[in-house]
């Protein structure tokens, strides 16, 4: 049974990845746990990832409030080539 | 005779969707030109099988849903094998050591792992650089699931990818990223 619950560096560095989004299982909580309990560098790795995702999440606020147009110029250069297909 | 509910009107496209479609095409793809590139195909496609309009949409619905193959088609463009080949290991692949961190990827101690630093403009366009230095595919969806927040099941449905796949993507992306910061911002 605790072999199913021994996980590698791998895995264990996805959960955490996958626990930034707040997206994990019970069982996959439970497996990292238990794979902290002797990898200091996973822990480490996950430490880290909290503070890179709190600097994300603000990267995601300021992207948020921009709002993406075409230019005039780029919408006349557009309609002048649907006219162009259309005939 | 039946009236159709909906009806096209290309002349008016430009004017009243151009921007919509622009906007849905680079929070998707992060790439202004590229968005550009997809909405003209789009409305070059919409114009090609305008005869296959039934009117059961909206305009505006009909040519998204033409967008979002065009989206699919160029994600599944850089997922082709050039992009595979990009991806840089951080664990051993076989052998007995399979899953644990190659030795010259384990994590580092961050001599500046401040939260102060998160209003720092440069910090900002660091972590613009190192998500541009990604493969485009894990570059796209770490974007979409982290800068413009998606739910996971959109991206999963957008893009036709499984749930996993998306995780084994973020955790790349991420693992990969936290390296780039770590050369560059936090050990610099």
């Amino acid at each position: 049974m605790f072999k199913r619950l021994n996980i590698t560096c791998n895995e264990a560095t996805k959960i955490c990845d996958k626990n930034q989004y707040g997206e994990i299982t019970i069982l996959e909580k439970i497996k990292l746990k238990i794979h902290f309990l002797n990898c200091v560098i996973c822990k480490l790795y996950t430490k880290q990832n909290l503070l890179l995702s709190l600097f994300y999440k603000k990267q995601a606020e300021a992207c948020k409030k921009v709002h993406h147009c075409l230019t005039s110029e780029e919408k006349e250069v557009l309609k002048q080539k649907i006219k162009e297909v259309k005939t | 005779m039946l009236q159709k509910q909906n009806t096209l009107d290309p002349n008016k496209w430009i004017d009243e969707y151009a921007d919509y479609l622009f906007n849905y095409a680079i929070v998707r793809v992060n790439n202004s030109d590229l968005a550009k590139d997809l909405v003209q195909d789009t409305f070059f496609a919409g114009l090609k099988s305008a005869k296959n309009f039934q009117g059961k949409a909206s305009e505006r619905t009909w040519l998204v849903s033409i967008l979002k193959r065009k989206v699919i088609d160029h994600y599944r463009k850089i997922n082709s094998k050039k992009g595979q080949a990009e991806v840089r290991m951080n664990f051993y692949n076989d052998g007995e050591n399979e899953g644990n961190w190659l030795e010259e990827r384990v994590p580092q101690d961050w001599n500046n792992a401040s939260e102060k630093a998160i209003e720092n403009e440069e910090l900002k366009s660091q972590i613009d650089v190192c998500i541009d230095n990604l493969p485009e595919k894990y570059a796209m969806v770490f974007r979409m699931k982290t800068i413009q927040e998606f739910e996971t099941e959109e991206i999963c449905k957008e893009l036709e990818i499984s749930t996993s796949n998306l995780w084994v993507i973020i955790h790349r992306a991420r693992t990969q990223l936290r390296k780039c910061m770590e050369d560059n911002w936090f050990n610099n």
